[in-house]
């Protein structure tokens, strides 16, 4: 179904704007048009129809849920949370602060915080779209278990008592008793149509930008830098690249709309799926402006420690889809 | 005199949401100071876990979304 646009893109570079097949730009061009028009396509018709089925679920329902559950399943259900919740960095501030003032473990609010902007519909959208399935379930399932994992560690090493003071105050004196789930909501088709409506054209209004950006990389990288060149210097997957791309993913601020045209075009031109998903999810989740942000809720040292434990996880999944890498892609 | 506030952090909304209730209220021609309140206290204090959130006269009145024009009318009408 998706070879509609490839197909359009052909029609549009090859035979209307006259760019030959052979040329740089032509392959260049060929690749941003299908991608842009397939990725616009696919976001707009799976955001509208994901939001409609979670219209009636909001954060203050999530919360009551989340509170004074039992650690395991606290960690599965803040990254299911997360994953479910479309991201915007401006509302981990406020989500951080809500989920700890009802006493949830500070493991379970990261478990959440570090999913929510790895995985989300636009993230799964595009994965499948560009990607195919066999990835994405792959992606979602890392992303899983760093949030899980993650969550569970700073529980472990109690990470509350490096809140900022008035947080650690109110976290001290919170209790799960107080917190109500607000009454499920019942909402109308047509009350569901404009929350669907209004969250498509948000996420779109938020996100196109940073398609065009994606995918304009990709198409140069995809375009221009020669086959051979990622064959001869990056394929063999020596153990140093991995911790080069999670590096070099940090200062790159984008989110995963930004970065799945990219990862598509790396992936085409043959890096080890370990060494790419390294570099991605460095990209999505280890930013800076995010930990700025979160500055306002946690001390440095937690802070550094969040940072470092996301960098080291990073690292190791990639060494070990590298090392997976030959089984995997006798399944892809 | 009404004292509204709103509250979230570096959000676009937020600035959105302030401009919106300023120009409202300037046509309703209602005596009213708007602040922004971009302090994390804030949020526990009120109970507030999505923004942008309105705080009027210490009450919150609004959270997780930019109100409509005709909402923040309404806030105002009685």
């Amino acid at each position: 179904m998706l070879e509609i646009f490839n197909q359009l893109a052909t029609l549009l570079v090859f035979t209307l704007a006259g760019l030959d097949p052979s040329t740089a730009l032509g392959v260049a061009a060929h690749f941003f048009v299908a991608s842009v028009t397939k990725i616009f396509a696919l976001l707009l018709v799976l955001i509208y129809v994901l939001a409609l089925l979670r219209a009636s679920l909001d954060l203050e329902r999530m919360r009551a849920f989340l509170a004074g559950r039992n650690r395991f399943f606290g960690y599965l259900m803040g990254s299911t949370f997360g994953a479910i919740t479309p991201f915007c960095s401006c509302s981990s501030v406020p989500v951080f602060i809500g989920f700890t003032t009802a006493r949830i473990p500070i493991g379970i609010t990261m478990s959440f915080l570090i999913t929510s902007p790895m995985i989300n519909q636009v993230a799964i959208v595009l994965l499948w779209g560009l990607l195919g399935w066999q990835i994405t379930l792959l992606y979602v399932a890392v992303g899983f278990a760093v949030g899980m994992l993650g969550g569970a560690f700073l529980d472990a090493i109690r990470a509350e008592r490096w809140l900022q003071p008035f947080l650690a105050k109110a976290y001290a004196e919170a209790s799960t008793d107080n917190v109500e789930a607000p009454e499920r909501r019942r909402l109308s088709l047509k009350q569901r149509h404009e929350f669907a409506r209004d969250e498509t054209l948000e996420i779109l209004r938020r996100v196109w930008k940073w398609v065009f950006i994606g995918v304009g990389l990709g198409a140069a990288l995809y375009g221009f830098v020669p086959d051979d060149w990622v064959e001869t210097h990056l394929a063999d997957g020596a153990w140093w690249q991995v911790p080069l791309a999670v590096l070099m993913g940090i200062p790159l601020y984008t989110n995963i709309t930004g970065v799945v045209p990219v990862m598509e075009s790396l992936l085409l031109k043959g890096l080890p799926i370990g060494t790419t998903l390294a570099f991605c999810m460095s990209t999505v989740a280890a930013s800076f402006p995010e930990f700025v942000l979160l500055k306002q809720v946690m001390q440095w040292r937690l802070l550094v420690i969040v940072f470092a434990m996301l960098l080291v996880s990073f690292t190791l999944i990639g060494w070990i889809l590298n090392a997976l890498g030959p089984l995997l892609s006798g399944m892809m | 005199m009404k004292e509204i506030k709103v509250l979230g952090i570096g959000c676009a909304r937020c600035q959105d949401t302030a401009r919106l209730i300023e120009q409202v209220v300037g046509e309703m021609g209602v005596e009213a100071r708007v602040t922004k309140d971009t302090r994390p206290e804030a949020l526990v204090e009120y109970k507030v876990m999505s923004t942008p959130a309105v705080v009027i006269d210490d009450t919150l009145i609004h959270s997780g979304s930019m109100p409509k024009a005709e909402q923040v009318r309404q806030w105002f009408s009685d």
